[in-house]
């Protein structure tokens, strides 16, 4: 019996199903939380994550809103700051730059700025990945721009077991929590433990154990890597991938970790190169294991260009898996693996 | 008729708010300041007016000129003098400065230095207020050179649209720091914008510190009772320039500061009380005199306070967190 307590039930599920969980149970035990956004109400959300709420918890908790993207960050800021537990959806992070003040110089900033006076525990939820189709202002990767504000946590699920218990997570955190969910990963299916189940902030996690070279990567590039270290598999080449979940606050620990046992590293970002995460990813792991490593820390990004539309253009811009093999292998060489 | 004990109360908040301007100034001019002054003197009569008309569990949301409306609003002044110095004992810790604090322990939601900034804050408040039905009211107050800021436009928009209980008090000072009202706005008054978010716009006599708690009054058992919104536009003016470094005479003309300075609310509460016999010259600067004498001693030991250390507490951009995982 002890060994069941310990192991919860699952229940496969998509992501979508796994966030509306989140926000379902949390906002049953928490009457706090309430949630806004454009369309989340009556038609559930545009990708479908809302969907219910409005009919379980009524109209005066889940509410649908003008187009008023700084507003609507800027009404939960103060809604968190007088007693909520706001959660927002911005429908892609192409739009989070309305709000940027809101979020970078308010959200951000009233805890420290305030000697701690001042709390914000409020979630802003946005879809983001860069795919034909989307086009500039609807399929950016903006997640590293955000890495620069201090006191914002940014989350971003892999898995629907993460996406349930870091959204869990994040709308219980006295803190503003941006969370970023992958178009890429929205589909996929995958165990989900039922009940309250939480997965702390800051906490990376080593998605593929392997022995030869590390991928640190996010969101959905996860899935590349994934797929280019089958690849690899069969090549005698084992790697291992840890997958960030939370790049601010950034778990230094886990990633050194794993580079101080393989010695070699490749970062992975579906955002631009210039300024990223994947900057700070290879500076970190430098300045830490210079000598340790047996190559240098590669970088594979996206092409410093506004996302385009057409097919062609998007994949010539974001990393795809050959690119992951071919560096990996270029590395091999030089660091003699197998 | 607002009874003496009131205005009288008023009169002396309003005396405050401008010994703490010109003691920043004083503080300023001698380089015992950190960063600027935004100096209010001359708007006394919105911030006493408007706050002396809320509830003790009413809240406020300011802005950049915002020390007149905390101290109307309750703070403690050798904290938020110690806030402007820079010294650990301040409301932020020295972290913020004087546009930057916030404590909920007396109903400040916050200020900060983007113009605009706090406007959906305090509207965010008052949704909290309206969803877990308390009777709060929030008060906003901004200039009107915030009035065209995006942001506020789209906050009072959802305000409309929600009924929330909250009080726009626009404070038309007529400058937004340098530009003039009429090249920034094309209507004559801005509180006619109140008809387009679905809520009563009213310009009133800022200067006026028992017009400005009348109508204040009356926004607040309309927020309270689910009436929504009002936007006040109080005309005033400021005597000083925009910050403490700007003499406010190169864009102003001489002769139009003379004019507001004669508009003084403290002036015109003081001359009404003395022409109705509840006041005479004598206690009046009797009163102004404790006052200042009293703001002096506080500042000398916000002078003497010390400052932050120097050092980085990385731990302080975020909230201790209270979530325990399984």
């Amino acid at each position: 019996m002890a060994n069941a307590a310990a192991t919860p039930a699952t229940k496969e599920m998509r992501m979508q199903e796994a966030l509306r969980e989140a926000l379902r149970s949390e906002m049953a035990r928490d009457e706090r939380v309430f949630v806004m956004g454009e369309d989340v109400a009556l038609f559930g959300g545009a990708y479908g994550v809302t969907r219910g709420l409005m009919q379980e918890f009524g109209e005066s908790r889940v509410l649908d809103t003008p187009i008023s993207e700084a507003a609507l960050v800027g009404l939960a800021v103060g809604a968190a700051i007088n007693g909520m537990r706001p959660v927002v959806e911005i429908q892609f992070a192409d739009l989070l730059p309305l709000a940027m003040d809101q979020l970078a110089s308010h959200a951000a900033r009233y805890h420290y700025m305030t000697g701690g006076r001042v709390k914000v525990p409020m979630v802003v939820r946005t879809k983001f990945a860069t795919r034909a189709g989307g086009g500039p202002s609807h399929s950016s990767c903006n997640h590293g721009a955000f890495i620069h504000f201090p006191g914002l946590k940014i989350i971003m699920p892999t898995t629907p077991a993460d996406a349930k218990g870091l959204l869990l997570s994040a709308i219980r955190d006295p803190n503003p929590v941006l969370c970023f969910e992958s178009h890429h990963l929205y589909g996929i299916r995958g165990p989900v433990p039922e009940g309250d189940y939480t997965v702390p902030i800051g906490k990376a996690v080593v998605r593929r154990a392997g022995k030869d070279l590390t991928i640190v990567t996010c969101g959905g590039m996860v899935l590349k890597a994934d797929a280019a270290a089958d690849q690899l598999k069969e090549k005698g080449i084992d790697i291992e991938i840890v997958d960030l979940r939370s790049l601010a606050p950034l778990d230094k620990e886990t990633i050194l970790n794993s580079v101080a046992k393989t010695k070699r590293a490749i970062v992975l970002d579906e955002g631009p190169m210039i300024g990223g995460i994947s900057a700070e990813l290879a500076a970190l792991i430098q300045e830490n294991l210079f000598s340790d490593l047996k190559g240098p820390v590669v970088r594979i990004a996206a092409q410093a260009i506004p996302p385009p539309h057409s097919p062609p253009l998007v994949d010539a811009m974001i990393p795809d898996v050959g690119q992951v093999v071919d560096a990996v292998m270029r590395l091999a060489e030089g660091g003699k693996i197998a | 008729m607002l009874d003496t004990a009131k205005r009288k109360a008023m009169l002396r908040q309003m005396i405050l708010v401008r010994a703490f301007e010109e003691k920043l100034d004083e503080l300023y001019q001698r380089k015992a300041m950190f960063g600027s002054t935004h100096s209010y003197r001359g708007q006394e009569a919105i911030a006493v007016g408007v706050c002396s008309a809320l509830q003790s569990t009413d809240l406020i949301a300011s802005y950049h000129r915002g020390t007149g409306h905390l101290i109307a609003k309750g703070a403690d002044l050798y904290t938020l003098i110690c806030e402007c110095l820079g010294r650990q004992d301040g409301y932020s810790k020295g972290r913020g400065g004087k546009m930057h604090m916030g404590d909920m322990a007396f109903g400040f939601i916050g200020n900060t230095g983007t113009v605009g900034g706090t406007v959906p804050t305090a509207t965010g408040a008052a949704l909290s207020a309206k969803v877990r039905g308390s009777q709060e009211v929030v008060v906003s107050f901004f200039g009107d050179g915030a009035a065209n800021q995006g942001v506020v436009h789209e906050s009072m928009n959802l305000a409309g649209v929600w009924k929330l209980p909250v009080i726009y008090v626009c404070e038309n000072n007529q400058y937004a720091m340098t530009v003039s009202l009429e090249k920034s706005v094309a209507v004559k008054q801005l509180s006619v914008r109140g008809a387009a978010y679905g809520f009563e716009g009213k310009t009133i006599d800022g200067n006026d510190v028992e017009v400005v708690y009348e109508a204040t009054e009356a926004a607040a058992a309309k927020g309270r009772s689910g009436g929504g919104a009002t936007f006040l536009e109080c005309i005033t003016y400021r005597w000083d320039g925009h910050f403490g470094g700007d003499p406010g005479t190169g864009y102003r003309p001489k002769e139009e500061i003379e004019a507001w300075k004669q508009k003084c609310p403290i002036k015109r509460l003081k001359e009404k009380l003395i022409a109705e016999g509840h006041l005479t010259e004598q206690k009046f600067q009797k009163t102004s005199d404790k006052v200042y004498a009293e703001l002096d001693a506080v500042a000398k030991r916000a002078e003497a306070a010390p400052l932050p250390k120097k050092e980085v507490d990385l731990d302080a951009i975020y909230a201790a967190s209270e979530v325990s995982h399984g």
